[in-house]
């Protein structure tokens, strides 16, 4: 097990197994974003009370969903940086983060699209879009941090540490909002009770939820790929490894 | 503890040296407060009603205008890397600079919280809770924005930086904070509100130390 985690650090090791990984990443990836949002906007029954405006869910919700998932990945891979020194996972902080930004970023434009039809205005206090908003701003800190320091390796360390004291954080900020709302009275537009779901409009959802995941794991991979070869352009082994590059292409 | 006590008598002497910056901490929250009433009608019921929030926002711009003084002077004359290399523990060496920087800062802030509570109509009978917001929550301005004035310890102008950095982890602490002030106003019972506020002080005091002590050691490694 440790000798595995040990190789998966190893930066030339790392670029073989995710050039044989990406293929399986991709392939689903996109069938599944493409079923999934086929069949949430065609084949799924529309809403008796929202009509049709209510497909909208199936971007808003795998974006919200990856916007979490993205953040706690962050804060793992942080804390194994800063334990083991990793370079893979401080490369993966650096990298996830502006991809978790614009899948915040999304839940954040789709849901006041939805919001608009629905309440009757872009933007409502209401405690899950301002802790959405405020997770923005942690996914925005964690970027810009790592732009303002030079150095890059301390930059991704710093920026795993933030990560780490930002994710102590969520559930604090994510609670402390909720409780917000409810002391103050509550907006006038109220959120619709969410009605438990029809399977023929939840398996679309869990489909693009799906994809969407396996998206980012694809996208997050070659962008890994392309900041290792960056950051280690003056060693060895890039030089053998483009060297490779042309000869297999040639 | 002995590293921690000599460098708190040490802060503290340097904070008594300069005078003059506690000053500018009281002379900036009457100014903020001052200006803000000039901004909108000075309609009692509406400046009641957004007391609790103007309190907070200038303390949090105020620490965020003061946290970048809290390690940058020892920075620069080598004092830091001193603290760095030294036995003692640093998460204790960094809760006592905090604690210099409070007492210089914080402890004000609660002090003369009242002398601007009550022009803006505050009833008297509030006053005490929201000095004791402020004694509970100002600690955890402090701790939380020391982690982030060590991670742009060593960049030029952190400024801006500092302030996406730390407002959002602000966000619990000006909830629960003007949330007490709020209830004490309006004469709702504020015990919830505080022990949260007191929650977060004693989280912050345990774990913020210890990041902000890493964070030192990754910006000056």
């Amino acid at each position: 097990m440790m000798r595995w985690f040990h190789q998966l650090g190893s930066p030339p090791h790392f670029m073989a197994i995710s050039r044989r990984l990406e293929p399986f990443l991709a392939v689903p990836a996109v069938a599944l974003c493409l079923l999934g949002a086929y069949a949430g906007l065609v084949w799924a029954p529309a809403d008796y009370q929202q009509g049709d405006a209510f497909r909208i869910i199936y971007i808003h919700v795998p974006a919200a969903w990856l916007s979490l998932f993205v953040y706690t990945s962050m804060a793992v891979a942080g804390a194994i940086a800063l334990i083991w020194r990793m370079k893979l996972a401080e490369i993966y902080v650096v990298t996830a983060a502006s991809l978790g930004a614009s899948f915040t970023f999304l839940a954040l434009v789709t849901g006041s699209v939805w919001g608009k039809p629905m309440w009757g205005t872009w933007w409502v206090w209401d405690a899950r879009l301002t802790s959405e908003l405020i997770l923005l701003f942690l996914y925005l800190g964690v970027i810009a941090l790592n732009n303002a320091i030079e150095q890059p390796r301390s930059a991704a360390r710093a920026c795993s540490l933030l990560a780490l004291v930002g994710v102590v954080n969520v559930p604090i900020i994510h609670y402390s909002v909720e409780w917000w709302n409810t002391l103050h009275q509550g907006p006038t537009v109220t959120r619709f009770d969410k009605p438990a779901m029809e399977w023929s409009m939840l398996w679309p959802l869990l489909t693009v939820a799906l994809g969407a995941t396996l998206l980012f794991g694809w996208l997050v991979l070659v962008r890994m790929r392309a900041e290792l070869l960056w950051r280690e352009r003056r060693s060895r082994w890039v030089r053998r490894y483009l060297a490779g590059e042309e000869a297999g292409n040639g | 503890m002995s590293g921690f006590w000599a460098l708190l008598k040490r802060d503290l002497l340097l904070l008594l040296r300069q005078r003059g910056e506690v000053m500018h901490h009281v002379l900036f929250f009457l100014l903020v407060v001052c200006l803000f009433p000039l901004g909108t009608r000075p309609a009692p019921d509406l400046l009641l009603a957004v007391t609790p929030a103007l309190l907070w926002v200038s303390a949090l711009l105020s620490a965020l205008l003061s946290l970048q003084r809290l390690f940058r002077p020892d920075l620069e004359d080598g004092t830091l890397e001193q603290l760095l290399i030294s036995p003692r523990p640093l998460a204790a060496l960094v809760l006592a600079k905090v604690g210099a920087y409070w007492l210089g800062s914080g402890l004000v802030f609660v002090l003369v919280g009242p002398l601007l509570a009550v022009p803006l109509g505050v009833p008297a009978d509030a006053i005490p809770v929201i000095m004791l917001t402020l004694l509970l929550g100002t600690p955890v301005l402090g701790l939380v924005g020391a982690i982030g004035v060590a991670l742009t310890l060593g960049l030029p102008r952190a400024g801006l930086l500092l302030s996406l950095l730390i407002f959002p982890l602000y966000v619990p602490v000006l909830i629960f904070g003007a949330g007490a002030m709020h209830a004490a106003i309006t004469g709702l019972p504020t015990a919830g509100p505080l022990y949260l506020l007191a929650a977060l002080l004693v989280l912050a005091l345990t774990l913020a130390p210890l990041a902000a002590a890493a964070a030192l050691r990754i910006s000056l490694e």
